[in-house]
């Protein structure tokens, strides 16, 4: 950064642990935090919202889940597209069932519910390990996807077999539905991500976050210090299911408007993997680049050539889009395996000696 | 030695054998580990010595024996469970969280000294964050006694060998063992290294009153620093005294040492 921690110096402990201990970063954060509530409602207009920013949001949060249970439990899980959709359906249900419920309240018990879904799936994790629970999960992700396409109690007896999600309001304002605005959507789904990444943080610093750590870096040595595997791991997948569980229902019910089981399907698990791992594993701001990276990009070079002046065939641009973006995920982990949040801090490291080499 | 189990014996391992397979790794092995002392476990390769630090800290159960720490029978617990009643250890071949910087390795040693509600460690509040402060400054004493004040926030796993033996025996201290398990301290350590890591040794347990049972190749090193030895050969125990008795024991001589060519 351009600027350093020259002349603060840190009297107690509590300083040293702050999230954010040099005062400079402290003040950005908060001016930006005020500027992304604000901003955005004012002045970007439906598309940047719509197509962008709400997208962005869901995405972070679903990636922050998978970073918890991934990046720093160290479990594998190919399974969160089957515990978003958890959240999804658990979300429609609960919000027809109970009309009068606020949809707060039911996104939060959605969480709950993914959480206790993820906790059953989370048990071979105990047995297994590495790419082999990636496997499991995937049994998580199929059986889940096939059990809401094979109940029609989860759609309502809906002959179309879609979940829409209903109008609802936070403080009088219509947050879900048809007729909810773009900006207010937004702002609810920036709430929950940043009251959750918050949580996410103080987690993964502290007591609990060490244990994952501890079984993620070396199971045995963990034990010995008294880390219990099994209730660390599945803690692990009730909160990174939680976290999932959200960020699905939020999908369908300020992104999408209405869905079916297609849009919960194995590659959102993988996208939200990618974003995780090209992000950075074991990084909660890695989560949120991980997640800009993977929504923003595509749609970057979807514009760039019109931008460019450039008039390239429709399936040819395509292609081209898929191509330079294959080839962009390859060139960051080749720059940096350990994702574009290392990246930063490395970049940040420089900057705090420049114009010094070291 | 008698194996009964008289006052001041912390940790009586009463004629325990392991066996892999056809294998037996240690057969009827009993050693008395008496509160306060400083007792080596010596043998050559294959002795069994490490998996007799094994069977104490609970990854393998004895197939046959028992194991009793302060006077009640505890052969079959798990490591999480052994590490409630007061055992640490650290291991052959470093084991540190290599993704941690030095502090949370340590920090991660008072894990049983830390409780509380999940809700208010995920708000980072009150009783959660006073907690995390006071544990921290227990770390931070250890941190100094060993000397590592310097490299606290460096990522453990960057870290040179010796300094990583040092932070694992910091992360053990952390949870404020009655009984510490060292599997060879010393291993691939220069001169000064082993200096510095005998000091630590001898202060933890004068300065704590920490049992240590430590697993050495160094001859000299055994000799200097343990109270009591006890030597292994194939599975067995073939001498137990004073490092002075040891030296001289025939079986000693033969086994461990070679057998004299004139």
């Amino acid at each position: 950064m351009i600027y350093r921690e020259a002349g603060q110096f840190k009297t107690t402990y509590a300083s040293d642990q702050a999230i954010f201990p040099i005062v400079q970063d402290r003040v950005v954060v908060a001016l930006g935090v005020l500027a992304v509530f604000v901003l955005p409602t004012r002045f970007a207009n439906e598309y940047w919202l719509q197509a962008i920013l709400i997208p962005f949001l869901i995405y972070a949060l679903a990636a922050l889940g998978l970073n918890l249970l991934t990046g720093y439990a160290g479990q594998l899980s190919l399974g969160t597209g089957g515990f978003m959709a958890v959240g999804a359906y658990a979300a429609f249900k609960l919000s027809t069932a109970f009309p009068s419920l606020s949809i707060v309240i039911v996104f939060l018990l959605s969480g709950l519910i993914a959480a206790l879904v993820g906790v059953v799936f989370g048990i071979p994790s105990l047995r297994i390990k590495g790419f082999y629970l990636a496997v499991a999960t995937l049994a998580a992700q199929f059986f889940l996807i096939w059990l809401f396409n094979k109940v029609a109690w989860f759609v309502n007896y809906a002959p179309s077999g879609t979940i829409t999600a209903p109008s609802r309001t936070v403080l009088g304002v219509t947050v879900t539905g048809p007729t909810a605005s773009a900006a207010a959507r937004y702002v609810l789904a920036l709430v929950f991500v940043a009251v959750f990444a918050l949580i996410a943080k103080n987690l993964v610093r502290g007591r609990i976050g060490r244990s994952w750590m501890a079984i993620r870096d070396r199971d045995i040595a963990a034990e010995i210090i008294g880390v219990r595997p099994l209730r660390t791991k599945l803690l692990a997948f009730a909160i990174s299911s939680f976290y999932c569980g959200i960020a699905g229902a939020e999908l369908v019910f300020l992104y999408l408007g209405s869905a079916e089981t297609l849009a919960f399907d194995i590659g959102l698990s993988f996208l939200v993997l990618f974003m995780v791992i090209i992000g950075g594993l074991g990084s909660v701001l890695g989560s949120f680049l991980g997640a800009a990276f993977i929504v923003l990009v595509p749609i970057f070079l979807t514009n760039a050539p019109h931008v460019m002046g450039l008039s390239l065939p429709v399936a040819f641009q395509k292609q081209l889009e898929l191509m330079v973006f294959g080839g962009l995920i390859i060139f960051f982990l080749i720059v940096e395996p350990h994702g574009l949040a290392r990246l930063w801090q490395i970049t940040k490291e420089k900057l705090r000696l420049w114009p010094f080499p070291h | 030695m008698s194996a009964a189990a008289g006052a001041g014996v912390l940790l009586q391992v009463e004629s325990v054998s392991v066996r892999f397979g056809a294998l037996m790794a240690l057969s009827g092995v009993s050693v008395d580990v008496r509160a306060g002392e400083i007792l080596a476990i010596i043998g050559p390769n294959g002795a069994g010595k490490t998996t007799l630090l094994n069977v104490i800290s609970g990854f393998y159960h004895p197939s046959q024996g028992r194991i009793f720490f302060e006077g009640r029978d505890r052969t079959r617990l798990r490591p999480p469970d052994v590490a409630e009643l007061g055992i640490a250890r650290t291991f052959q071949n470093v084991a540190l969280f290599k993704g941690m910087s030095v502090l949370d390795n340590i920090m991660t040693g008072r894990l049983l000294k830390m409780k509380g509600s999940f809700l208010l460690d995920a708000l980072y509040l009150g009783p959660a964050m006073s907690q995390e402060l006071a544990n921290r400054a227990f770390v931070e004493r250890i941190i100094d006694f060993l000397e590592i004040q310097a490299i606290r926030k460096a990522p453990a796993g960057r870290l040179p060998y010796g300094l990583q033996k040092r932070v694992e025996l910091a992360r053990a201290l952390a949870a404020e063992p009655k009984l510490l398990l060292l599997d060879e301290p010393m291993a691939g350590m220069n001169v000064e290294e082993k200096e510095d890591m005998c000091r630590f040794i001898l202060d933890v347990n004068g300065e704590f009153g920490t049992t240590i049972v430590l697993i050495e190749h160094d001859m000299g090193v055994v000799m200097d620093i343990s109270d009591r030895v006890v030597v292994l050969d194939y599975g067995r125990k073939i001498a137990d005294g004073t490092p002075d008795d040891v030296r001289t024991h025939p079986a000693v001589l033969d086994a461990y040492l070679g057998v004299t060519h004139d």
